[in-house]
């Protein structure tokens, strides 16, 4: 079957029609972070109360993509978000249904409502929360694939690439690369033969931002993709996505069979001579395989080992063509933006960094969950505004981005926006999007160790600087958080940073000594505390914490 | 090197049974998926892993010589990969998570804890063979932290005495 855009539009308004059919709309989140609190036995204990009322007809209980709130699932939705539940249990299920219409449960209703749903601007994640990620109908019911028809129909792919480059759209993967240069580079490349990657390796030990997307809405990922295998000029595309991650393989491995059973994934898209495929990869719990040339060996069947860039995929990739990689969140903005315009996605977000961002937020805040803000947001707008604040009475500390290749920032640039360019300015990195918030109890030597080991142990082994260089500066901070340090060492630990930045092969290497880099420049009077006192300002060192 | 063709087993310390394994059914199904290309490997390890638990030598030589790549090659790969082990798995698999969010939430006490009453550390299994501790970076659910895995089933917002109690359950579940 290949769709017209009649059939496109059919499905759509047949869904509209269906989902108005119905009075009350009841969705369940059923991502995984809801999932292992037991939403599973919640949404069948509302759709068996709904039965036993005999409001099939008038009542829809469905299982949607991740809601937001993590920290207080399981999270339920009543009529598109007019009511959100949280911590609910099947024995609520009465409750629910009996509120219907009425005034909500107030024992259940979300405390965090207001600020954290309404601070948020919602492209990437517009459906999650809304559509089951497991119909691809309601997806197009929710404008979904008219992107791609429109690209395939309507433009050039010279027009296509123009609109993602005047976009402003930079790749959420980490280092913030302009998405219509890289689209450019590969569509230039002389070789019949191209291929699109699509990055949801998600390392980053903190970040969920990718699973959320491709277990809550899955083909806005997929149609991204083709959107940019029409652009650049391939029919082959790959998902290479962590195995850490059984559910959103799962969705995904489904969402690819409902596109091609209705040719929006096959030979002919559309009517137009345009056709992709795309295929599922699993990684093997390797950090390393998120970088680009080692996603590459990777899908290959080799071990992923980084090689020396340039030549840069866009020219020489997978099986040596022309292969653009791009991160799930860039892909997941491709679409909206071929439907609403360059200059729609444009205007949201700052100067130079464009749209907006998904953080997964996590650590030592009230909402933990996931949450999509324009670039340019504050970090105390996202952490004590829309995250709620420091739990348990604890001050705020540091906030850690960009994962084991960024830094902590300190609170004294709580109100810098969140954008590429600031957070390079403060010695850390945007990368993929995990926000983890620290509190007064953590140490933050500790934090740089924890950062350190994590580099040592993904190290491939390649290079000699990233191999060694990660376990001599490792041993020098567990030194150090042991109270056994001198003086002697710190300038050591400072020398191998340097030499560890300048040498690595890979950004694995390269960017390790963000997190101690970091911590030493805000942070430095906790490293003399463990180094001259022999003690742990946070008291979280035990070692050090003896001779208080 | 010299890979080998034939299905493994044989020698009583491989978890294959001779001659055709009804475990080897999901391994052959992939290889034949990617028509037995090279680059079909990790997914073949993968598939191997879940029909039997670990990867032994005896399969790997069979992916090896099926899917015509080094034995050498098979082994770098399942070697290189932290989702991949060569031991035999205990009768229950915990997962702790040691990612980020899990960290600063105390999963280290958690870990601590396990070491303490069971006596194993991350990638050990207890000496009766009934408990495999693990440890990932990252689970995705850090919204959740600590987070772990208990036989597959994800749980979250642990402190050591419950994780305590779960694997105490186990093992009172399953009388030797
Ligand atoms: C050590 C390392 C790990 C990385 N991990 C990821 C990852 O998990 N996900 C990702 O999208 N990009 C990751 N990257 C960045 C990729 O190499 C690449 O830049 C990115 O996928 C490009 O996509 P984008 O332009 O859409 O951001 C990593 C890079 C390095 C050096
Ligand atoms: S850090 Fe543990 S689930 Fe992400």
């Amino acid at each position: 079957m290949i769709l017209h855009s009649e059939d496109l539009h059919r499905i759509a308004r047949d869904e509209q029609d269906r989902r108005d059919g119905f009075r009350h709309q009841v969705h369940v989140c059923m991502a995984a972070g809801c999932l292992s609190c037991g939403s599973g036995e919640v949404k069948q204990a509302l759709e068996a109360e709904v039965a036993r009322r005999g409001l099939a007809g008038r009542c829809q209980v469905k299982g949607v993509g991740c809601l937001g709130l993590c920290a207080a699932g399981p999270l339920v939705a009543v009529d598109d978000g007019a009511t959100r539940y949280q911590g609910v249990q099947a024995a609520d299920a009465a409750a629910i249904v009996d509120a219907l219409g009425g005034s909500p449960v107030e024992r259940l209703r979300c405390s965090g409502d207001m600020a954290f749903f309404q601070r948020q601007t919602r492209i990437v994640t517009e459906n999650c929360g809304r559509i089951d990620p497991e119909r691809i109908e309601e997806y197009i019911a929710a404008a979904g694939y008219h992107g791609l028809h429109r690209a395939l129909t309507g433009m050039s792919r010279q027009e296509v690439i123009d609109e993602v480059g005047h976009s402003g759209l930079r790749g959420r993967g980490g280092a913030g690369f302009p998405a219509g240069l890289k689209w450019t580079a590969v569509a230039k490349a002389g070789d019949s033969l191209k291929f699109v990657i699509c990055n949801a390796d998600e390392g980053d030990p903190g970040a969920f931002m990718d699973r959320s997307v491709l277990e809550s809405d899955p083909h806005r990922v997929i149609e991204g993709m083709a959107i940019a295998g029409y652009a650049i000029g391939a029919s082959q595309g790959f998902i290479y996505v962590r195995a850490e991650y059984p559910l959103a393989v799962k969705r995904v491995r489904h969402a690819l069979a409902q596109a091609e059973r209705l040719g929006l994934l096959g030979n002919g898209i559309f009517h137009t001579p345009f056709t992709f495929h795309i295929k599922v990869r699993l990684g093997a719990g390797a950090f390393v395989c998120g970088e680009e040339t080692a996603l590459i060996a990777s899908i290959e069947g080799r071990m992923g080992r980084p090689r020396p860039r340039p030549p840069f995929p866009a020219e020489f990739g997978l099986w040596e063509h022309p292969t653009l990689i791009n991160n799930v969140e860039t892909f997941a903005n491709v679409a909206p933006i071929i439907r609403n315009g360059a200059a729609w996605f444009s205007a949201i977000g700052t100067e130079k960094s464009r749209g907006t961002k998904v953080f997964a937020l996590a650590g030592k805040v009230v909402n933990t969950g996931l949450i999509e803000v324009p670039m340019g947001t504050t970090l105390r707008d996202i952490v004590f505004e829309i995250g709620g604040g420091i739990p348990g009475g604890r001050r705020f500390k540091a906030v850690q981005t960009g994962g084991p290749s960024g830094g902590c920032i300190p609170s004294q640039f709580l109100d810098m926006p969140v954008d590429y360019e600031s957070l390079a300015q403060v010695g850390s990195i945007m990368g993929s999007g995990g926000m983890i918030v620290i509190d007064d109890s953590a140490c933050m030597v500790d934090v740089a160790r924890f950062f350190m080991e994590f580099c040592m142990t993904e190290s491939c082994g390649k290079c000699v600087p990233c191999r060694v260089g990660t376990r001599q500066i490792h041993d020098l901070l567990a030194r150090i958080t042991a109270g056994q340090a001198t003086p002697a060492d710190q300038a050591t630990l400072e020398d191998l940073c340097d030499l560890v930045r300048h040498t690595s092969l890979c950004g694995l290497g390269q960017s390790s000594p963000n997190p101690v880099l970091t911590t030493l420049k805000y942070f430095r009077d906790e490293y003399h505390a463990h180094i001259h006192e022999r003690r742990c300002l946070a008291g979280a060192c035990s070692a050090a914490g003896e001779v208080v | 090197m010299q890979a080998d063709n034939s299905p493994p087993g044989g020698q009583s310390s491989t978890p294959s049974s001779p001659p055709a394994d009804p475990r080897l059914r999901l391994v052959d199904r992939t290889m034949q998926l990617y028509h037995h290309e090279g680059h079909a490997l990790i997914e073949t390890l993968h598939a191997a892993q879940e029909s039997f638990g670990y990867l032994d030598e005896g399969i790997m030589h069979y992916i090896a010589g099926r899917l015509r790549v080094p034995l050498s090659r098979v082994f770098a790969v399942a070697t290189f990969y932290h989702a991949f082990t060569l031991k035999p798995p205990g009768k229950h698999t915990c997962v702790i998570c040691l990612g980020t969010a899990c960290y600063i939430g105390g999963s280290r006490a958690i870990l601590d804890g396990i070491r303490d009453r069971e006596g194993i550390a991350a990638g050990e299994t207890t000496a009766d063979g009934e408990v495999s501790l693990v440890v990932a970076r990252c689970l995705g659910s850090c919204g959740l932290a600590p987070a772990g895995v208990f036989d597959g089933e994800v749980a979250g917002r642990l402190d050591p005495q419950q994780v305590l109690d779960r694997i105490g359950r186990w093992r009172h579940d399953d009388p030797a």
